[in-house]
């Protein structure tokens, strides 16, 4: 069986987690390239209809990646993003997935170093988690019909 | 508003279970206002039940619709053409929403996803308190605008009771004692004197305890 490679999305917040990347690639930081970053103008727009849609389409792993509490630009767009990250957890623990596929993380724009290291453990916790139970599910239904 | 809260994902799962497509739909109403069953929940919800389903091995088929308002006939008219599409319809509406859908479509079996909760309003973002409970025959503007039918866990008409302290209810420290809001906001109009009077045994057949009830219009209704 071929390595798994997991895909994970980060939606990051374009004052700091965003900056911190960019941060992170001016240092010469390595960190995985299985992190797809999309950009948010705020975590607080992150809903949690896009995680799960996300996960719908196949992600191994989202995490939000927001200001440090108190340092939002937007006053507490982080907050509500941590609530929501949490009530989705909780859909995903209900409908028999793991909530760990997903996660809230905070930094600051400076924080090169923390959005590398952020990512590479994230991504191995993905790693020991494993693949998408969708894609497990697609693959044994192509398999089937290969039979 | 009426107030809902989503059923617990185990109860729902079970009611499509046996399904291979549902018909879900969400209102605009109500429900949309108190986050239980508008556009958003219907989304949020029919993406959980496919991500399960998915790790099962079976592919649920979801045709997501919110309607205008899903205890008007003339709205839930709309789903005319694609309840025949499906196994079942899977509703997030009060349970008005559910029964006006069950008695338009007979052939079709309808579950609730959420449990119809009270008539509230709301305090802050994300928090509805009970404030209303159609008793049929308003007292508010005798008691200074505050519900002693929907407010005092006894439903006193002439309280408080001695369960009262320092402006709490004996069922919680979280519950206000209905009287004593309303002694307060008595105070501070003025109108204190009121309190003295006695209010009389309240005719609960305006209420639910006279049956089933109506509202007929003539001017509106012919």
């Amino acid at each position: 069986m071929e390595k798994f490679e997991p895909e994970i999305v980060a939606l990051c917040c374009h004052y700091c987690a965003y900056t911190a990347a960019d941060m992170a690639g001016s240092k010469r930081l390595c960190y995985p390239p299985n992190v797809k970053i999309i950009r948010v103008p705020c975590t607080g727009k992150v809903d949690a209809i896009h995680i799960m849609k996300a996960l719908q389409k196949g992600a191994d792993g989202v995490y939000v990646a927001g200001c440090l509490e108190g340092d939002c630009h937007f006053k507490n767009g982080n907050i509500r993003a941590k609530h929501r990250v949490k009530y989705v957890q909780k859909i995903l623990n209900d409908i028999g997935w793991s909530g760990e596929r997903v996660d809230m993380i905070t930094m600051s724009a400076g924080m090169g170093e923390r959005f590398a290291q952020t990512a590479a453990e994230f991504t191995e916790k993905i790693r020991q988690l494993g693949p998408n139970p969708i894609k497990l599910a697609v693959d044994q239904k192509s398999s089937a019909v290969g039979e | 508003m009426i107030t809902a809260e989503q059923k617990p994902m185990e109860e729902i799962i079970a009611s499509v279970a046996p399904f291979n497509s549902i018909l879900l739909v969400g209102c605009n109403e109500c429900v949309t206002v108190c986050a239980a069953g508008g556009r958003k929940e219907v989304g949020l919800l029919a993406s959980a039940l496919q991500l399960h389903f998915f790790k099962q091995g079976k592919t649920l088929d979801i045709k997501e619709i919110t309607l205008e308002r899903q205890c008007d006939p003339e709205y839930v008219e709309e789903l005319v053409n694609s309840v025949d599409r499906v196994d079942a319809v899977l509703s997030m509406a009060c349970g008005c929403g559910v029964q006006t859908i069950a008695a338009r479509y007979k052939e079709k079996l309808v579950f609730p996803a959420v449990n119809t909760k009270f008539m509230g309003a709301s305090e802050r973002q994300g928090v509805w308190s009970e404030r209303c409970q159609g008793c049929g025959d308003c007292v508010l503007g005798i008691t200074g605008g505050v519900c002693p039918i929907a407010r005092c866990s006894k439903r006193l008409m002439n309280g408080p009771c001695g369960g009262s302290t320092r402006g709490k209810c004996e069922i919680s420290q979280d519950v206000d004692c209905a009287w004593q809001l309303i002694w307060d906001r008595m105070k501070a109009l003025g109108i204190e004197k009121r309190y003295e009077e006695v209010m009389e045994a309240k005719d609960w057949r305006t209420s639910r305890d006279g049956g089933p009830r109506k509202i007929v219009r003539e001017d509106l209704a012919s």
